[in-house]
C-alpha cells in the first residue's frame, strides 16, 4: 500500500505530525485574529520571529525557541502599539515588521554555518528534527488550550472589545494573551510552511470555513478541519510530486476556499429568491443576503423609504 | 419626583462635578447628575454635546479626569460589581470578521469580571433565551447575526446586555438607525424593564416613541448638563418649557390626536436617523412643532 510506504519513513511521520499540529493550531488562533479584523497580525509577527531565528543561531542556542522568544516580545510591542498609538500606530507596525525582517536576514547571514535562510522563510517540513517537533508539538498544545479553553472570553473580546471591558473581563491581559499565543503558532508554523506563509494557514481555512457555516464555533471548527486537512494533503503531495512542502498546502487551502466561495454562491442563488420573497413582506428587513460582513444590512440608509411607506396609509 | 429615588439610599449612578479631557481637548466641564435606583432617564443633547462621552465614562471606558462617579454608592475606580451593570455601545452593526449567531452573541453578555472562563451551564442558556425574548428576537437565535437589519442587530445587543440580568441598563443611542417593528419592539422591551425595576440610562437624539417610559430627562450642551428635570423633548430649544409645567408627566399629552397624518417628515435635527424617527414617531411627538 502505497500510504503504508510513506508512513514508514521516519522523516514523513515526522513530517504529518508537524502538519498535523499546525493544521490544527493556525486556524484555531486565526479564527479570532479574522474576528476582530487583524488577519494580516500573523504575517507581521512572521517578520519579527526571523529576527529570533537569527539570535539563535548565531548565539548556537535553538533558533525555535529564539524565535519564541522575539515574537512573543514583537507582539506585545504590537498590543501596546495598538493600544496606544492610533493615528500613528501603522507605520510603527510597518517598522517592527521590516526591521524584524531585515534583522533576521542580516542574523542569518553573518550566523554564518550552513542555515540556509529560505527554510525559514518558506519552511523545510522534511528535515524536522526529533527535537523541533517536540517544540513544536509542546507549543501547538499551549495555543490549542488558550484558543479552545478561553474561547468564551476571547469571543467576546474580539466581538465588541468596548463592550466587554464593561463587561469586567480581563481585556488587557486576554489582548496580550491573544498576541503571545498568535506568537507561538506564527513559531510552530515557520518549520512547516516557513514565516511568510504562516500567515496564510491562519488565515485563509477560517475564510474558507466561513463561506459555509453561520455560527462561530462552527467556522472555527470547520476551519481547524481545512487547516489539518490541507496541511497533510499539501505534505503527501509533496512527496509524490516533488513540490516545496509549505506552498503545496497553502495553495490546497486556496483551492478548498475557492470551492466553499462557489459553492456558497450556488447555495445563496438557490435560496435567493424566497429571501427576496420575505424581504418584501417585511419592510426595513434584512437586504442583501449575500453580504457576509453586514455591512450592507445594517446600512441604514436603504431603510427610510420603507417607513416612510408605512407611514403613508393613516 | 422619580419612583425610585426614595426608598433606596445610593442612587444607581451619581455624577459629581465632572470633568474629562479626550486628546487634549475638554468634553465635559462639570456636569452633575445621579440616576435614582428604578428611574429610567434619558440622556438627550445635538452631536457633540458629550452626551455619549458622559455614558463611556460612567461605564469606565474613559478617564475622569476631575470629579467623581459613583456606581451603587461605590466610587468608580473600585467598582467591581459589573455583573450588575448591562452596557449596549453605540454600534452600527453586531457582526464582526467571522460569522456568529444571534445565540452565540447574546451568550458573550453573560460573562462576569468572575465568570469569563467558566463553561455555559442550563441556567445560562435559559437566560439567553430569556434575553431575546424580552427583545422579541427568540425565534432568530440560531441565525447568523450579519443576516439581520439593523434595527434587529440593536435588539440583539440589547439582549445580551439584559443577559446577565442587570439592576443598571446604560444604552448609547440604542434607537439609532431602527427600523419601525424594532422601535416598537425595544419600546415594549424597556416599558417591561422598567416595570421590573431596571433602572435605565439611555443616550437618545430625542424622546420619540419612548417618551411614555421617561422618567427624566438630562439635556447636555457643549459637555455641561442645560436641563435637569421633567422629559422635555427639545431641552435645547426652549429649556424652560418644561420648568414652567412641573406637574406633568412628559409633553406629549394623550389629548392630541395620535392619528394626525400630515406630518411625519418635520426635520427635527440634521442627522439622517433623526429623518427615519420623523416618519415613525407618531404625530404626537411633534407638539411642538406643527407648523413644519
Amino acid at each position: 500500500m502505497l500510504s503504508g510506504t510513506i508512513f514508514g519513513l521516519a522523516f514523513m511521520q515526522r513530517a504529518f505530525l508537524a502538519a498535523l499540529v499546525i493544521g490544527l493550531a493556525a486556524p484555531a488562533i486565526g479564527t479570532y485574529l479574522v474576528q476582530r479584523r487583524l488577519a494580516l497580525m500573523g504575517d507581521g509577527l512572521g517578520h519579527v520571529a526571523l529576527t529570533g531565528v537569527g539570535l539563535g543561531l548565531i548565539t548556537k542556542t535553538s533558533p525555535v525557541w529564539g524565535a519564541v522568544v522575539v515574537a512573543v516580545a514583537g507582539a506585545a510591542a504590537v498590543e501596546l502599539i495598538r493600544e496606544r498609538a492610533k493615528a500613528s500606530g501603522d507605520v510603527a507596525l510597518a517598522m517592527l515588521f521590516y526591521g524584524g525582517l531585515a534583522g533576521g536576514s542580516m542574523l542569518i547571514s553573518l550566523s554564518g554555518g550552513n542555515a540556509n535562510l529560505n527554510s525559514y522563510l518558506f519552511g523545510s517540513i522534511l528535515s524536522t528534527s526529533d527535537g523541533d517537533l517536540w517544540a513544536i508539538a509542546a507549543l501547538a498544545v499551549g495555543v490549542l488550550v488558550v484558543t479552545l479553553g478561553l474561547r468564551r472570553a476571547l469571543f467576546a473580546v474580539c466581538q465588541d472589545e468596548e463592550f466587554a471591558r464593561v463587561a469586567g473581563l480581563p481585556v488587557r491581559s486576554l489582548n496580550l494573551l491573544m498576541a503571545v499565543t498568535t506568537a507561538v503558532t506564527v513559531t510552530v508554523g515557520m518549520r512547516v510552511v516557513g514565516v511568510l506563509m504562516v500567515s496564510a494557514l491562519m488565515v485563509v481555512p477560517v475564510a474558507a470555513a466561513q463561506q459555509l457555516t453561520r455560527a462561530f464555533a462552527a467556522t472555527m471548527g470547520a476551519a481547524m478541519a481545512i487547516g489539518v486537512g490541507a496541511a497533510l494533503s499539501g505534505v503527501t503531495l509533496s512527496y509524490y510530486a516533488d513540490t516545496p512542502p509549505g506552498a503545496s498546502i497553502v495553495l490546497i487551502a486556496i483551492g478548498v476556499f475557492l470551492l466553499a466561495s462557489i459553492g456558497a454562491g450556488l447555495l445563496r442563488r438557490g435560496r435567493g429568491r424566497s429571501a427576496a420573497a420575505r424581504a418584501r413582506r417585511a419592510p426595513g428587513g434584512p437586504g442583501a443576503p449575500g453580504a457576509p460582513d453586514g455591512a450592507a444590512v445594517s446600512d441604514p440608509r436603504p431603510q427610510p423609504p420603507a417607513a416612510t411607506a408605512s407611514s403613508l396609509p393613516q | 419626583m422619580a419612583r425610585g429615588a426614595s426608598d433606596i439610599t445610593a442612587p444607581a449612578v451619581a455624577v459629581h462635578e465632572v470633568t474629562v479631557t479626550l486628546g487634549g481637548r475638554p468634553i465635559l466641564h462639570g456636569v452633575d447628575t445621579t440616576v435614582g435606583r428604578g428611574e429610567t432617564v434619558a440622556l438627550l443633547g445635538a452631536n457633540g454635546s458629550g452626551k455619549s462621552t458622559l455614558v463611556k465614562t460612567i461605564v469606565g471606558l474613559y478617564p475622569v479626569e476631575s470629579g467623581r462617579i459613583e456606581l451603587f454608592g461605590t466610587p468608580l475606580p473600585s467598582f467591581r460589581a459589573w455583573q450588575r451593570v448591562g452596557y449596549v455601545p453605540q454600534r452600527t452593526t453586531a457582526a464582526a470578521g467571522v460569522p456568529a449567531t444571534v445565540g452565540e452573541v447574546v451568550s458573550s453578555g453573560l460573562l462576569t469580571p468572575r465568570g469569563w472562563a467558566v463553561r455555559r451551564g442550563r441556567s445560562d442558556r435559559g437566560a439567553v433565551r430569556e434575553a431575546l425574548a424580552t427583545v422579541g428576537m427568540l425565534d432568530r437565535i440560531g441565525d447568523p447575526v450579519a443576516a439581520l437589519s439593523g434595527g434587529q442587530q440593536q435588539r440583539v445587543l440589547i439582549a445580551r446586555a439584559l443577559a446577565r440580568r442587570p439592576d443598571l441598563l446604560i444604552m448609547d443611542e440604542p434607537m439609532a438607525g431602527v427600523d419601525l417593528v424594532s422601535q416598537q419592539a425595544f419600546a415594549d422591551a424597556l416599558a417591561g424593564l422598567a416595570e421590573h425595576g431596571t433602572t435605565i440610562l439611555l443616550v437618545l437624539h430625542e424622546l420619540g416613541p419612548l417618551a411614555k417610559l421617561i422618567d427624566r430627562t438630562v439635556v447636555l450642551r457643549a459637555g455641561t448638563v442645560l436641563y435637569d428635570g421633567t422629559p422635555v423633548e427639545h431641552g435645547e430649544e426652549d429649556p424652560a418649557h418644561g420648568h414652567e409645567r412641573p406637574g406633568h408627566d412628559h409633553v406629549h399629552p394623550h389629548d392630541t390626536p395620535s392619528e394626525a397624518p400630515g406630518t411625519p417628515e418635520c426635520p427635527p435635527g440634521p442627522t439622517p436617523v433623526e429623518t427615519l424617527k420623523a416618519a415613525t414617531t407618531q404625530a404626537t411627538t411633534w407638539k411642538e412643532s406643527p407648523a413644519c
